[in-house]
């Protein structure tokens, strides 16, 4: 199928282009300009890259009452989301590559968005024995990480590291000390003593990205930080890159515009891991994304159904929908930075692409075809109805958000049309 | 930020959740209304007809004697019917999910709900999920708030003291824990305490306190000293097992109330405590049963407290 998108405002961060115009697609590549079987009018709308999410929860296998692939892969393309990384912390665990491949082929045959599994550094993420990350790889396995799951014994992180390098595997890790994060559900400070919540203090997740730092600067290890919550995390991770340590990291939607004043009274909805931290956090998060402490911004999406979210906020399920918010969520916060569309589109684009090491996520001809064409002025309420995930819980229920995907490709195939 | 859930549109008390957030009309309202029904627990008929014919349902998911009890002595002086339901050991402990025991009774046509749970929060949840004629009094949730208990001690230091606008009110002990010191801070604040301490070693200090108001000391003497009032906090054994605190004997030494340590207080100064006490752990005996004690006349107003939130939520 060969289709020319004409007319609209082409937007490519890795290449910095910002102007009006075409875009051809044929076999499935960006193309140069040349015949075409379908024309899409793009005027007055915006064509970037697909969008990458370095972060979203499928819940299959093991969750499917949760969300199910095929429901979790309508939701990315009408947001916009053309491929996807996700954590292995399913059920069974993604720590054997018959499970990593039969994942792969139950998202081709749906052909939808692109999924990248991320395989389990540890068997059954325990935090005892490593998995066996070069025949995951094999399977397809883009990185390797513990998801939310604890690895307490520093003497296994320091082996596992050591392996990954190795083989030149990024290792994905989320940095939280897990005793000094034992109980605790909510930020510690003012508003989880007002509200009587056992708080995570701030250096639960310095003291971790230290120690992290350190095993790094001995392995050599690649590793990606993930879901940083803390103006200290964010120093720290700017300090090391500054040092050249191999190093990234990102920060989800609800962390980059929430704090944990949203808690409210006791929004179950804004029961997350890592904790909504304070305001001040909040702001050197964004300041972060901007100057590029941060390298990009994933939705962090986790379906959790109403059963898990309807109970007192302690007990809840952390975790919220996202993969439909990526794009508005960003967009706001480029708008409240004053950023250029290029530079905002840029963290859900060529940041992530490098991240995960893949072609997408720019235009140059040949490139794979993965377009997302939205409406940047075009508002939706958030609102259980306009979902298509089947996780319907998210601290941003009743925003209305501007940007609303058109028309998303996905290796030259229009796979959603609004 | 979302409307006070504890307001009705016209701005009075449609459910008790917590202290904060509360206008200080309301409380007075509580505490004049309640001075009215101490009365009545002292006449031979100790019956007021307020509530005839409305059912009261205690919900205790955590276990209870003394809350429960008068709360419910308090529905019965105020006619209602109370059926008391101890939860903690029947249907949660079958799955059923907290609102489902909820909606259950209230299919059986309940008017209040008074809760205790051990999560912070759950009575709020409860509230949101209840029918518009329906009311929720919290009875105490984790450690974020015990209101009535608050209310109660605001009583006591009204009925002692007067105003509260001269006053130095000393909070001591397990802050990081107590529903009761947070719902008493936020009431002294609000009804204009010039001056609220909290004492206790920094372990047992929750992050950011000083946000409510409140002034931290770890001295327990330097924290006493010209006190109005003394609220001493229930120290709990389980405290003793992890790493907050070494033993009790230690902790009596630095935190408990001993007749030395309060000579350091005003000489006309109240002594007060939520209970059950532990004496010879947060408070010497000599204190508990002495002169400045007003331990049991809290239990006693506590009653009258409670028969004013119900009536006033119940007429709302």
């Amino acid at each position: 199928m060969r289709i020319a998108i004409k007319n609209g405002r082409i937007i490519d961060p890795a290449s910095g282009r910002d102007s009006m115009g075409d875009l051809y697609v044929a076999d499935g590549k960006i193309a140069a300009e040349g015949k075409t079987d379908r024309v899409i009018d793009a005027r007055g709308l915006i064509v970037s890259p697909g969008f990458i999410d370095i972060s979203a929860r499928l819940r299959e296998p093991g969750f499917e009452y949760k969300a199910t692939l095929e429901s979790e892969m309508d939701a990315a393309v009408a947001g916009g989301v053309t491929s996807i990384a996700c954590p292995p912390d399913t059920d069974p665990v993604l720590d054997e590559p018959g499970l990593v491949d039969m994942l792969r082929r139950r998202a081709k045959v749906l052909s939808r968005a692109r999924v990248y599994p991320i395989g389990a550094l540890t068997v059954k993420l325990e935090g005892e024995r490593l998995t066996e990350m070069a025949q995951l790889a094999e399977a397809g396995c883009v990185a390797f990480s513990q998801a939310n799951a604890s690895l307490d014994d520093t003497q296994v992180l320091w082996r596992a590291l050591q392996y990954a390098a190795t083989f030149r595997f990024p290792v994905w890790l989320r940095a939280e000390d897990t005793s000094l994060a034992k109980g605790g559900v909510a930020h510690d400070g003012e508003v989880a003593t007002r509200l009587g919540l056992p708080g995570i203090p701030s250096f639960a997740e310095t003291i971790a990205v230290t120690t992290l730092l350190e095993l790094i600067r001995a392995t050599r290890a690649r590793v990606h930080f993930c879901r940083l919550s803390t103006a200290g995390g964010v120093e720290l991770l700017r300090a090391a890159k500054r040092e050249g340590l191999p190093v990234t990291c990102d920060v989800g939607i609800h962390h980059l515009h929430l704090c944990d004043r949203d808690l409210g009274y006791f929004d179950a909805n804004c029961r997350l891991a890592p904790p909504l931290r304070a305001q001040r956090d909040r702001d050197a998060l964004s300041r972060g994304l901007e100057d590029g402490a941060i390298d990009c911004v994933c939705s962090d999406h986790t379906p959790v159904d109403d059963d898990g979210k309807h109970l007192p906020f302690a007990e809840a399920e952390p975790g919220a929908t996202g993969l439909e918010l990526l794009l508005p969520l960003t967009l706001k916060w480029g708008e409240a930075r004053k950023l250029p569309l290029a530079k905002t589109l840029a963290r859900i684009t060529s940041d992530p692409a490098r991240i995960l090491g893949v072609a997408q996520g720019r235009f140059a001809v040949g490139a794979p075809a993965d377009v997302s064409i939205f409406d940047p002025a075009a508002t939706f309420r958030v609102a259980p109805e306009n979902l298509k995930s089947q996780g319907k819980n998210t601290p941003f229920l009743g925003y209305e958000l501007a940007g609303r995907v058109r028309q998303t490709l996905v290796a030259g195939n229009i796979v959603y049309e609004a | 930020m979302q409307r006070n859930p504890q307001l009705n549109a016209n701005g009075e008390l449609q459910h008790l959740l917590s202290i904060e957030g509360l206008p200080r009309e309301i409380l007075i309202q509580i505490l004049d209304t309640a001075e009215s029904f101490v009365g009545v627990t002292e006449r031979e008929v100790k019956k007021v007809p307020i509530l005839r014919g409305k059912s009261v349902f205690n919900l205790f998911f955590e276990p209870s004697t003394r809350t429960r009890t008068t709360f419910e002595i308090a529905a019965k002086r105020l006619s209602a019917d109370v059926i008391n339901l101890n939860i903690a050991v029947s249907s949660q402990t079958k799955g059923e999910s907290l609102l489902d025991t909820v909606a259950n009774l209230s299919a059986m046509q309940a008017d209040i709900f008074v809760v205790r749970h051990a999560s912070s929060g759950a009575p709020f949840l409860i509230a949101r999920n209840v029918k518009p004629h329906e009311h929720v009094v919290n009875a105490g949730d984790g450690r974020h708030a015990h209101p009535t208990q608050g209310l109660l001690d605001l009583y006591t230091i009204r009925h002692y003291k007067k105003e509260f606008t001269q006053l130095r009110v000393a909070v001591v002990g397990d802050v990081l824990h107590s529903r009761v010191a947070r719902s008493l801070i936020h009431g002294l604040t609000t009804l204009g305490v010039p001056e609220v301490r909290v004492i206790g070693p920094q372990t047992l200090v929750p992050a950011g306190v000083e946000s409510m108001g409140v002034r931290v000391f770890h001295d327990m003497r330097e924290g006493l000293r010209d006190a109005d009032v003394v609220v001493m906090l229930r120290l709990q054994n389980e405290r003793m097992k992890g790493a907050l605190l070494p033993s009790a004997q230690e902790y009596f030494k630095h935190y408990g109330l001993t007749p030395e340590k309060l000579a350091l207080a005003r000489p006309d100064a109240i002594v007060m405590h939520p209970g059950p006490m532990n004496r010879g752990v947060e408070i010497d005996s000599s204190v508990a049963d002495g002169p400045h004690s007003v331990i049991l006349p809290q239990v006693t107003f506590g009653i009258a407290v409670r028969m004013a939130v119900m009536s006033i939520v119940a007429g709302n």
